[in-house]
């Protein structure tokens, strides 16, 4: 390469002599165990001693195991000490013993080993080119532009059914997203595992919050369909003063007598709004902390969240307990981009 | 065989070295890597920690993927962890509840495998900045640059569908989260959604769908990755650092065998043990307290593992109420704008090796790495992303700083959105300077030499301060470095001055206006001429103290 190329080649790096020559590898300084025939055979004591403990280690660990047979917690916390403790000092005493070998008993003087440029020789280069040159000459790839252009086609075309392949991996989104199993008339229940009573307007007193689902979930049969209607049907049940609540009068029938229910499921990316602060009036989602205002239509005051948390219109029935007016008006959930088409 | 000269192996060992090289002639590659160089640094170590926390991945997942069962089924939980006796869960719940209380061992290599993806994530992270601020990613290095940023995300990626495989009530949250941010992508993110959830969230598909990809797809494509970008480190001959002797044209450093087989070999087992010692009395990611998944309840102050709370932080600190409407369609910026620019963020890192090469113009081949110092501008704008980094990953705990240090959530979050921006220029501005001055501290030190705080008076009275002139390989090091300066935007062939030539001479003065050039030759000799009566490199004969005390 010529000195102008090179030149070239370093771009805008400038071009300063150094004040003195490289002075080479910094001379090898001595260990103690290079000078010492004594320091040497302790260090090989030492190495020793470590491998020493790695089998101890591994003693520990099967013991570990023997001893502690699962019968309660103890024990399962017992054997994973023990097992634990045994089985990192088996590999610690192989890794020091092996790290202090290298370091004391083995030479430490640096040596130099020539790089090679990654760039292939120029005759390297010519030949690659040429094979190159020969395959496409004896295949004809680019004098047949037929073939080329036709396999191309191919090429585009064949994986096209792998991907539509996987057109089964989910059902169609349809409707599913905006609407939920609350209909009119359903009781609103407490949310438990053994199927949770229904709640009386009476027994919600003021600034008490209820963690509600409705009582038609417990007719599902298949589990994960029960968990996919649970996760867009969870409601936030929650009494306060009604001269508190800033309502809409369009809405003010949505409510009983301060009793207000929100979906619980946070307009930002669903997390379960699960936080309520009683004198605020704010509930808050504990994943972003999106915070909404119960007693204004749950509207977003602070946090990521852009939609207020759509509220589910309530009454009460014949025997005095909370019901449903119908399914939420709008989609719950986190935003996406057909939710305002219906 | 025509020849004689065969040896005749005479030991059991011999003999089946003999075997084997007969066979895979396995001679010839000890020949050629037996006494491979490989430079000694402790950074260099970052990534070796990486390897073998991955290998313990393997080791540690393959023990727990014979008890673990991936499916959603529903079953009435009768372990041994009385407080979920009877308790409807998940089958893989179930699982997981087993191999932590009812297979010994289990909840040890739960723990060995859950430590080790905090590490394997961290130390592929500490090795892409130890990367970075050493300009190692330099040519021919910049595509190994992109293997290892693609490994980087496929430890997250492995992270995020392990972490979810337990089906507790914390994982399942984030798999919300996720499902979440699919929806809000327009036009597709619904059916993105139906598609990994095999209808709607949670449903009974997911958990199946990521224990494939977390055992198979992603450890296939870690591995197959980590043997390109071994292989290329193998090609490159591995960097070093600045030093006498060291320069484009050689490595220096210690043979394979038998320093590198003793030293990277123990670190194998040094890093397997501390896990070990770690997962021994440290409880991670304690399942059993959480419960089963369950769509409504969450538990206070959640987080994510380490790794995805940058990603968190980012979706905490978008603004509120920022859907936008545009003919009919929703767009949620609350939750795209996190989204892009993270992804931003990651292309930024990915694509800076050929952004730097392109306003440096520099085609040569770098193998000496650059102290932090000497390339003071990319060392800003790499303490810039750290500060981005640092304050989206802080935001993803904006709930616990205002619990912990009782302060007001709402004012928390406000300061990391200010910080989030105002944070990287400081960042950019003081790490900038500060290699500015500590080049010219290098610059001083190489001149004068050190200050040795002995003050000495000279016969006619005056006062100096003995500087002492480093040895020649200290003052190596100080002035061995690459320089660059600014281009003009230059007219091309045709005359015009293209947009490209601009923007180029822009970054370029952005990166070289403010520089300090290496000590020349000529200023090293200007300074020394200068000094007829100062102290020489030969240091005084008597000591400072009686000098001092005679007086």
């Amino acid at each position: 390469m010529s000195e102008v190329e090179k030149v070239y080649r370093a771009g805008l790096a400038t071009n300063i002599q150094k004040p003195i020559a490289d002075p080479g590898i910094e001379p090898h300084r001595v260990r103690l165990t290079d000078k010492s025939e004594k320091a040497a055979k302790g260090a090989e004591q030492q190495i020793a001693v470590m491998f020493g403990i790695s089998i101890i280690g591994a003693i520990i660990a099967i013991w570990g195991f023997v001893a502690f047979p699962i019968a309660d917690l103890a024990d399962t916390r017992n054997n994973t000490l023990w097992m634990g403790i045994g089985m990192g000092l088996s590999l610690l005493g192989i890794g020091f013993g092996a790290v202090h070998w290298a370091k004391t008993l083995m030479p430490d003087h640096e040596v130099s080993e020539a790089r090679h440029q990654a760039r292939s020789n120029d005759e390297s280069r010519a030949k690659a080119i040429e094979i190159i040159k020969t395959a496409d000459a004896e295949s004809g790839f680019t004098r047949r532009k037929l073939i080329r252009r036709s396999l191309y086609g191919a090429l585009a075309f064949f994986p096209i059914p792998a991907l539509v392949i996987f057109g089964d991996l989910g059902p169609q989104v349809g409707n599913t997203l905006k609407h939920t199993i609350w209909k009119k008339g359903v009781r609103l229940v407490r949310d438990s595992h053994e199927g949770g009573t229904a709640i009386k307007a009476s027994e919600v007193t003021i600034g008490s919050v209820f963690h509600v689902v409705p009582e038609n979930l417990k007719d599902i049969e298949d589990h994960a369909e029960k968990l996919n209607q649970k996760a867009k049907a969870a409601v936030l049940l929650v009494r306060v003063e009604p001269s508190d609540l800033k309502e809409d009068p369009a809405k003010a029938s949505w409510s009983y007598d301060g009793i207000v229910a929100y979906s619980k499921i946070c307009t930002h990316v669903g997390c379960p709004v699960a936080l309520y602060e009683q004198q605020t009036h704010h509930l808050l989602c504990p994943c972003h902390q999106s915070t909404f205002d119960l007693a204004d239509h749950c509207k977003v005051i602070f946090g990521p969240a852009s939609r207020p948390l759509p509220q589910l219109a309530i009454e009460v029935d014949a025997e005095g307990y909370l019901v449903a007016q119908g399914d939420f008006t709008e989609p719950v959930g986190p935003s996406f981009w057909d939710i305002r088409q219906s | 065989m025509s020849t004689n000269t065969e040896q005749k192996p005479t030991t059991f060992i011999g003999g089946a070295a003999n075997y084997l090289d007969e066979r895979l002639s396995l001679g010839g590659v000890l020949k050629n890597f037996g006494r491979k160089v490989f430079p000694d640094h402790w950074s260099f170590m970052l990534g070796e920690v990486a390897m073998y926390s991955f290998v313990v991945l393997l080791i540690s997942g393959t023990f727990l993927t014979f008890f673990y069962q991936p499916s959603m089924a529903s079953v009435h939980y009768e372990g041994s962890y009385a407080p979920l006796k009877g308790a409807e869960m998940s089958i893989a719940y179930a699982s997981s509840l087993d191999i932590s209380f009812d297979i010994r061992g289990g909840l040890l290599m739960r723990q060995v495998h859950h430590w080790a993806a905090l590490l394997f994530v961290a130390a592929a992270g500490l090795h892409m900045l130890r990367v970075f601020f050493t300009g190692a990613f330099r040519k021919p290095r910049e595509l190994n640059w992109l293997v290892g940023f693609f490994l980087f995300l496929a430890a997250m990626g492995g992270g995020f569908t392990g972490y979810s495989l337990p089906d507790d009530l914390l994982s399942g949250n984030g798999l919300r989260i996720i499902d979440g941010m699919l929806k809000a992508i327009p036009f597709i993110g619904p059916s993105i959604s139906s598609g990994l959830f095999g209808g709607e969230f949670p449903g009974d598909e997911i958990v199946a769908r990521l224990y494939s990809l977390h055992i198979m797809i992603i450890p296939a494509l870690i591995i197959v990755l980590l043997a390109v970008h071994l292989m290329m480190v193998i090609i490159h001959k591995h960097t070093h650092y600045s030093g006498p002797g060291k320069t484009d044209e050689n490595v220096v450093g210690f043979p394979l065998m038998p320093v590198y087989v003793a030293k990277a070999g123990g670190f194998f087992f040094l890093v397997f043990g501390v896990l070990m010692a770690i997962a021994a009395t440290f409880t991670i990611n304690p399942i059993w307290n959480y419960g089963p998944y369950d769509p409504s309840p969450v538990s206070a102050g959640t987080q994510p593992d380490w790794y995805i709370g940058w990603l968190d932080g980012a979706l905490r600190l978008a603004p509120s109420r920022m859907d936008v409407e545009l003919l009919g369609v929703v767009l949620p910026f609350g939750v795209l704008l996190p989204l892009v620019i993270s992804l931003a963020f990651l292309a930024v890192v990915a694509a800076y090796p050929f952004i730097e090469k392109w306003v440096t113009g520099d085609d040569r081949e770098h193998h000496v790495l650059d102290r932090p110092r000497n390339a003071p501008t990319r060392t800003a704008i790499g303490a810039a992303g750290v500060m981005f980094y640092a304050v989206l990953w802080a935001g993803a705990s904006t709930d616990l700083i205002a619990t912990n240090f009782q302060m007001n959530l709402n004012q928390v979050l406000t300061s990391m959105q200010i910080l989030l921006i105002i944070g990287p220029v400081i960042a950019y501005w003081v790490t900038k300077r500060a290699c500015l001055a500590l080049q010219r501290k290098d610059r001083e030190i190489a001149l004068h030499g050190r200050e040795t705080g002995r003050v000495v008076r000279l016969p006619h009275g005056e006062y100096i301060e003995v500087h002492e002139q480093v040895d020649k390989y200290e003052l190596w090091k100080l002035v061995d470095f690459k320089d660059y300066q600014p281009t003009l935007a230059r007219p091309n062939a045709q005359g015009k001055i293209t947009l490209g030539s601009k923007i180029r001479a822009a970054l370029s003065s952005f990166y070289f206006e403010d520089r300090i050039a290496p000590v020349s030759k000529a200023e090293y000799e200007l300074a020394h001429a200068d000094h007829s009566p100062a102290p020489s490199v030969e240091k005084p004969k008597r000591k400072p103290r009686e000098l001092v005390g005679k007086k």
